[in-house]
This record gives structure tokens, sequence and C-alpha cells, in this order.
């Protein structure tokens, strides 16, 4: 039955990996910018859930106050650097962004030190939940995929049944267009900024009592979140949610089973080290399967 | 104008030679060591301008060759020291501390990967080609993570510098000499490469990809050579980095790495070649000095580095040079803007 485990494990990852990749295939889509600074928004939400549930005791306080500074974060930083980059190339997104890391990476260890910080599950998650007879798993993280699963839902009711939603949907096909039809393009911009950081905000206070939060914690997610979305296709949150989950069940999958597998198949002593190191990458052998057949991801947008 | 742009590099050259002598007579040696690692970066950095500033291929993970590289030099010269075969397949792999058998080997393995991974990455373009190099990258920081014989997570340390024909070259100054021999060599070689008709093809490919196709040039072909090139000079410099540090570790290939990489080569000048080498000098001039200043250094020179690409384009060596220096390959960045 540990499969089953391993599959929910997987799941949670692929949750996490989705509510990062939602804001930047968006991100991308509608401003065509590459954010590589959306990670430091994971670790602004880590940061004050872990700060404010210092303060109060609470972490679902934390979470409340994680939710709304990532936002203000996201739509600062959106204003004051990443409108003037809408219109630059790719490199000079990608240097400017990196600056930002570097600062905001910088500020965490000048504001919270270089040791990272621990959280505790909440006492009303802390149990197990027997899912099936004999299989006890962590509350916690069946409340994370349900978190990312409802994000999921609303998130999709956003875009495609309100106005907001139509509007986001006409900047990403042609900014210029629903600009000149009376759209507020620049307000929406900085809207969608903030909701993409808000939403990775939520998976960095999620992570909070599973990883440590330290500074450089968003990068490690990001990356994953870039591979995502190539596979995903740039720009399709469709694209996004299923990449994310087969993301997370590759990556939980293949950690679990890999070096079992191989070892099944050679006794040979290096199968333990061939093992454990083709776990480690199995989700970039992923991508580049999944470029070598289709360039622009399983579901390319507009363009 | 144009005689600057000859006689800066050869001033540069002859102030590079000259500086170790007066470094350790003015008791200075420690600089040595310093300039040494400056030139190795100097040598990734500009070897991420022929495919960056030339070829218009943003690579976010040009550590990886760097990697590739000083692993292939750290593994061997290890196994040369310990006297145990390398086993790889069932065949056995001698080690030895001969740069003239190491470097070669560091150099064309890293090209294979880079050829390997070129082949992937040129698949796409715009901004998945920077997702997908990071991400590569990446796949080979875990895979040195992962090689627990050869220290894993914490690197492999090596006891000895390599030797040169036999002859015993590990004095830092010997190894700074070294380095800058490889570094010359690789200048001359892309000076050469980029106004040969293979650069003009992908100076070309940088700014009209679709005319090149029509006019009948296998332009995915040439842009993959060019990148498995700057996958080479990164392993050797890559190579002598770990044969300079007599230590690999997995930081090597880290992302923040390729970042500063990149940064060095927008700082220096893209599409200068020199530039990058310049820019290298420049990056670690200001490490030293911001981090003698405070410790969170950083968080002072990410702003500086977002007002720089915000209002400062085009680079150090174009403020030395002028504009006009370079031929037709390196108008000043700022004309190709565009979506992918």
């Amino acid at each position: 039955m540990l499969v089953v485990e391993q599959i929910l494990n997987g799941l949670q990852l692929g949750v996490m990996l989705f509510l990062m990749s939602a804001g930047l295939t968006l991100v991308f889509g509608i401003m065509g910018l590459i954010n590589l600074a959306h990670g430091s928004f994971y670790m602004v939400g880590a940061y004050v859930a872990a700060w404010v549930t210092g303060l109060t005791g609470s972490l679902f306080l934390g979470l409340l106050a994680a939710l709304p500074a990532a936002m203000v974060v996201g739509m600062g930083i959106e204003v004051l650097v990443m409108r003037r980059l809408y219109t630059r190339d790719h490199l000079d997104q990608v240097l400017a962004t990196f600056g930002l890391i570097l600062f905001f990476n910088e500020m965490a260890r000048i504001l919270f030190g270089r040791q990272p910080l621990f959280l505790d599950v909440p006492e009303m998650l802390s149990g197990t939940i027997e899912i099936l007879p004999g299989v006890p798993y962590p509350a916690y993280r069946l409340a994370i995929i349900a978190v990312g699963i409802l994000v999921a839902i609303a998130l999709w009711l956003l875009i495609s049944r309100t106005r907001l939603g139509m509007r986001i949907r006409a900047g990403a096909s042609d900014r210029e267009m629903a600009a000149a039809l009376g759209a507020n393009v620049t307000g929406l911009q900085t809207l969608v900024f903030g909701l993409g950081a808000l939403l990775a905000g939520l998976a960095g206070a999620m992570a909070g009592p599973i990883l440590a939060v330290e500074s450089g914690m968003g990068e490690k997610v990001l990356i994953l979140a870039f591979v995502v979305i190539v596979i995903g296709g740039i720009g399709s949150v469709r694209g996004a949610l299923v990449a994310a989950l087969t993301v997370g069940l590759v990556d939980t999958l293949g950690r679990a089973f890999l070096p079992d597998l191989l070892r099944m198949v050679t006794r040979d002593a290096t199968a333990d080290s061939l093992g454990a190191n083709l776990s480690q990458i199995s989700i970039y052998l992923l991508m580049a399967l999944v470029l070598a057949w289709k360039p622009k991801g399983l579901f390319p947008s507009h363009g | 104008m144009a005689d600057r742009a000859r006689i800066a590099p050869l001033a540069f050259l002859a102030l590079l030679l000259a500086l170790p002598p007066l470094l350790e007579a003015a008791d200075q040696a420690f600089y040595i060591s310093l300039l040494t690692r400056v030139l190795v970066s100097g040598l990734a950095a500009a070897s991420l301008d022929l495919i960056l500033g030339y070829g218009g291929m943003v690579s976010f993970g040009h550590a990886a060759f760097l990697g590739v590289g000083g692993y292939v030099f750290g593994i061997l010269m290890s196994h040369g020291f310990m006297g145990d075969a390398l086993v790889l397949g069932g065949v056995e792999i001698p080690g030895t501390n001969e740069a003239l058998i190491l470097l070669p080997i560091a150099t064309i393995l890293a090209g294979l990967v880079a050829l390997a991974i070129g082949a992937i990455c040129l698949r796409t373009g715009g901004v998945h080609f920077i997702m997908i190099t990071l991400a590569f990258a990446q796949m080979l920081y875990f895979l040195f993570v992962g090689m627990e014989d050869y220290g894993g997570d914490d690197g492999l340390s090596l006891w000895d510098r390599a030797t040169l024909a036999g002859w015993d070259v590990s004095s830092d100054m010997a190894t700074f000499y070294l380095s800058l021999t490889a570094l010359v060599a690789f200048l001359v070689l892309a000076r050469r490469l980029v106004d040969s008709r293979f650069g003009m093809v992908i100076r070309a490919a940088r700014q009209n990809e679709r005319r090149l196709a029509a006019l009948g040039l296998p332009v995915q072909r040439y842009k993959l050579a060019c990148f498995a090139l700057a996958g080479m000079a990164a392993g050797l410099a890559g190579a002598l980095t770990v044969n300079h540090a007599e230590f690999v570790s997995p930081a090597m290939v880290h992302w923040t790495r390729s970042g500063e990489i990149l940064v060095m080569v927008i700082l220096g000048g893209m599409g200068t070649l020199y530039g990058p080498v310049l820019g290298a000098v420049v990056y670690f001039l200001l490490e030293h000095l911001l981090s003698g200043w405070t410790e969170h250094w950083m968080a002072a020179f990410g702003p500086a580095l977002i007002l720089a690409v915000l209002f400062f384009r085009g680079g150090l060596w174009r403020l030395i040079v002028g504009k006009e220096m370079d031929t037709a390959g390196g108008e000043a960045r700022g004309e190709a803007v565009h979506h992918g």
C-alpha cells in the first residue's frame, strides 16, 4: 500500500507545482514576461506565514497574512520593475529578475537570519487519516491536495466564467487589440501579476510545515515550475495543471520505486547508484522526451 | 576608433602578462590566485558570448558545461592519484595527472554533452530555450550531487595540480600563465571563427533565422555546432577552474553560477568576446570590494543589476573602444524587441 501513499505524495507535490506555475504561465501568456523572481513570492509567502504563526501561534492566521502579503509584494514589484520590462527582450527580463532574486534572498537573510525556520503542522491537521483500511496518511498533506484542487477549480471558474477572466483571456490572445477595445490592460497586468504572486505565496505558506523556510527556497521550486510550464506549453493554465500533476507523480514515484525496479533488472552493484541518479533526474528526462515529441509542449497556446 | 579596438586587447594582455611578477615583488601573491579565478571565469563568459552575443541563444545553463569539464578533470585526476582505474561499463580507464591528456578529454566530453543538450534545446527558441537550458543544468547538478563515490554534495578534493608534459606547473604563477594561455588561445580562435563564413551564418541567424533558412542554409546545424563549441570552451574553463582550486563540487553547476556568467557577459558587453573577460574582472572586483564592506552585498548588487538592465546598455567594453569596434556582429543590443 506504499504505492497509494506515494501517489498521494506525488499529487501533493503536483498541486504545489501547479500553484507556482499557474501564475508564471499566466504572466508569460499575457505580458510575455519570463519572471525568475516568481520563486521569491513563494519565499515571501513562507516567511510571512512563519513569522505571523510565530507571533500568533496559529498557522491559519499565518496563511491568512501570507496571501495578501505575497500579492502586495507582487503588485509592488510589477509597478516598480516589471512594467518596464514587458517591451524588453527576454534577456533583459532574465537579468533584471535575477537581480530581484539576489535582492529578495539577501533581504530574507538580513531579516530572518541564515538559519532555516521550521513550522509545526497545526493541531487540527497534525494527525493521520485512514484513506484505505490500514493505510494512514498525514491529514495536513491531504489538506494541501484539497486546497490545490479547490484553487484549480476556482481559477478555472475565474478565467472561463467571469468578466475579469474574459479580460484576462482577451489580454492573453491579443494585448493591443484588447487595449484598443477599451480594456484597462495596465491595471489588468498588475492584477494578474498580483494573482500569480498570491498563488505562489499560498504554495509557499502551505509548504512551510513540510519544508524548511529558508533563503533561496523559492528557486528550487521555481526551476521545477519551469519544467512544468515547458512541458505543459507556455501560456496554458490547463497545460500547467496536467504537467504539474504529471511532474509531481513522476518525480515522487521515480524516487520511491526506480532504484528497486532497477535492482530487479540487474544485480550489478552500480544499479543502486544508477537508480538513485536516474530518479533524481527523471523529470528532466521526461521534459526532454516531451520536447523531442512536441517542441511547444503538450498544450501549445496561441502563436 | 578602429585602432583602439585593436590596441585595447593587446594592452590588456601585456598588463596581464606583467602582473604576476609585479604582484609577487609587491608581496601581494594572493592576488595572483584571485586573478586566475578571474581568467577562467572570463573564459567561461567569453564562451557564453559566442552563443549569446553572436548566435542570439540566451542560455541560462552554461555552468553545466563548466561542471562537466570540471568533473571529468577532477575524477580522472583523483583516479590518477589513487592509482585505481575508473571502471565504466567494464572498460578500465586509468587516471592521470597530465594536463595534456586531461584538458583535451574534459574539453571534448563537455562538447559532446553540449551537443546532446543543444540538440534538444535548439528544437525550441525564445523563452523555452532559456528555461530548458536552465533545467538541463539543474539536471546535471543533481547528477553530480548523486555521485557519492566522488563526494556527492560535498565535492571532491584533489591533492595536487596537473603536470604539463611531465613538468611541475603547480605553482600559483604557473597556474596563472597556463590559464592565461588557454584564454588567449580561445579568444584568438573565437575571433577568427566569428569573422569566418561560419561566424557570418551564426550572426545572421541571430538577426533573421527564417531568411537564412530560405537561402537554403541548415541554420539549426550551424547553431548546434556553435553551441557545442561554446560548451567545449566552457568545459576547458571548468577543468582549469578545478585545476586551480584543486577542488570540484556541484556548486560549480548551481544555477546561480550560470546567472553570474550571464551577468559577466552583459556587464562587459555581449558580442565583443573581450568584453566578457573585462566583465569577469569587474564582477570579481565588485564582489571583492562590496563583500569587504558588508556581508550582505547581494542586497545592493541585485538592485544595481536591475538599474543597469533598465538604464545602461551595451557594456563596458564598448565604453573603452567605442561602438564601432566590432565587425557586423555586435550592434549595440536592444534592437531586437520581441515576444516568444
